[in-house]
């Protein structure tokens, strides 16, 4: 037979079986309601998770993005320095990095598909349940437990056939949420064991390292150069004083100039 | 007829549509029983399309079931199988 024949037959027989054990299905109206109440918390519980899931990946995607910058800025800086094996390494890393970065974006979207999905699942069932809990007050109050059969029948049918989509939707998410966990704790571990260096906990690697000692024995250089410059200055630095306070005298005159000043008002 | 694609809720489709669903549903069924995946997908990409194109979405708050229910768009043979077996065991 086929598929989509099938597959639907078997969220009917699901309800149909839980439409044979009542009794009155009157009665029963109300404990479908309240679960289908227990479903729609569910099902934003599930859009809270998947959320938060793609919240850890967005993080460690701008982790990621900040060190594959860093990588860059470390490679110019190496090959300005004329050092072009630390520049190779520092983009073997970054290539390294990119890629992890391109797998997690994959994931984000998977997520922010799923967010979306379920979201609108949500508002769905929403519906459906405001439509039942009108459908099982008149079905109460109006006809006798023969005749409600049929009514019922159907209402509980399309609710039931909801609920399963919404249960398979949620299996769904919190499979994919679970998927994304194990790798973002991956990501971690290996940010922590410093395979993927994480600057932002102020670990360093190796090239870093190196830039950073060439970059304080340059400054060293340029610091002695300044002090050099400094010291055939020093006899004439008496005289910079004397000017300076030639300027202040020059300056004095000024408060001298304000009394003018008043005379013209 | 109503049909519903598994995660996306359902649709009214006219009977066109419905023929054109009817030839992939057995397009479906053989690359289920083949166990192929790549007809799968295939035949399952084309019918989420003529749903979604042809189908107008039926309001949230009817409670009709509907007549024939596609997986979700993004379903492969193992998930089908798993969904058909869970129908034949469940309680």
């Amino acid at each position: 037979m086929s598929v989509m024949k099938r597959v639907s037959l078997i969220f009917r027989a699901k309800a149909n079986k839980a439409l044979d054990k009542m009794e009155d299905p009157r009665e029963t109206l109300d404990y479908s309601y309240q679960q289908q109440v227990e479903m729609l918390t569910r099902v934003r519980r599930g859009v809270a998770d998947v959320a938060t899931s793609r919240k850890r990946v967005e993080l460690q995607m701008n982790q990621l993005q900040k060190q594959v910058q860093t990588k860059e800025n470390q490679a110019r800086t190496a090959l300005g320095q004329g050092r072009e094996d630390l520049a190779r390494a520092a983009l073997e890393q970054k290539s390294s990095v990119a890629t992890q970065l391109s797998g997690l974006q994959d994931q984000y979207r998977t997520l922010q598909d799923q967010e979306e999905k379920l979201t609108l699942a949500s508002q769905r069932l929403q519906s459906k349940v405001d439509a039942f809990r009108t459908r099982k007050e008149t079905i109460k109050a109006t006809y006798t437990a023969a005749e409600a059969q049929t009514r019922i029948n159907e209402a509980f049918s399309g609710i039931s056939e909801e609920m399963g989509d919404i249960g398979l939707a949620i299996q769904r998410a919190e499979d994919k949420t679970a998927q994304m966990q194990a790798r973002a704790g991956a990501i971690d571990e290996l940010m922590a064991s410093g395979a993927l260096e994480d600057h932002v906990s102020g670990q360093q690697d190796y090239i870093q390292q190196e830039l950073d000692r060439m970059g304080a024995n340059s400054e060293i250089e340029s610091e002695l150069a300044r002090l050099r410059g400094e010291l055939p200055s020093s006899n004439q630095a008496p005289r910079q004083i004397e000017s300076n306070g030639g300027g202040a005298t020059a300056g004095g005159s000024a408060p001298g100039q304000q009394p003018g000043a008043g005379d013209g008002l | 007829m109503i049909v519903r694609i598994l995660g996306e809720g359902q649709f009214e489709v006219d009977n066109a549509a419905a023929a054109q669903l009817d030839a992939l549903d057995t397009e479906l069924d053989a690359a289920v029983e083949a166990g192929d995946d790549a007809a799968f997908k295939s035949a399952l990409t084309r019918s989420v399309e003529v749903v979604r194109a042809g189908g107008s979405p039926v309001p949230d708050d009817s409670l009709h079931p509907a007549d024939i229910i596609l997986p979700s768009s993004d379903a492969d043979v193992a998930e089908v199988l798993k969904l058909l077996g869970e129908g034949q065991l469940s309680e």
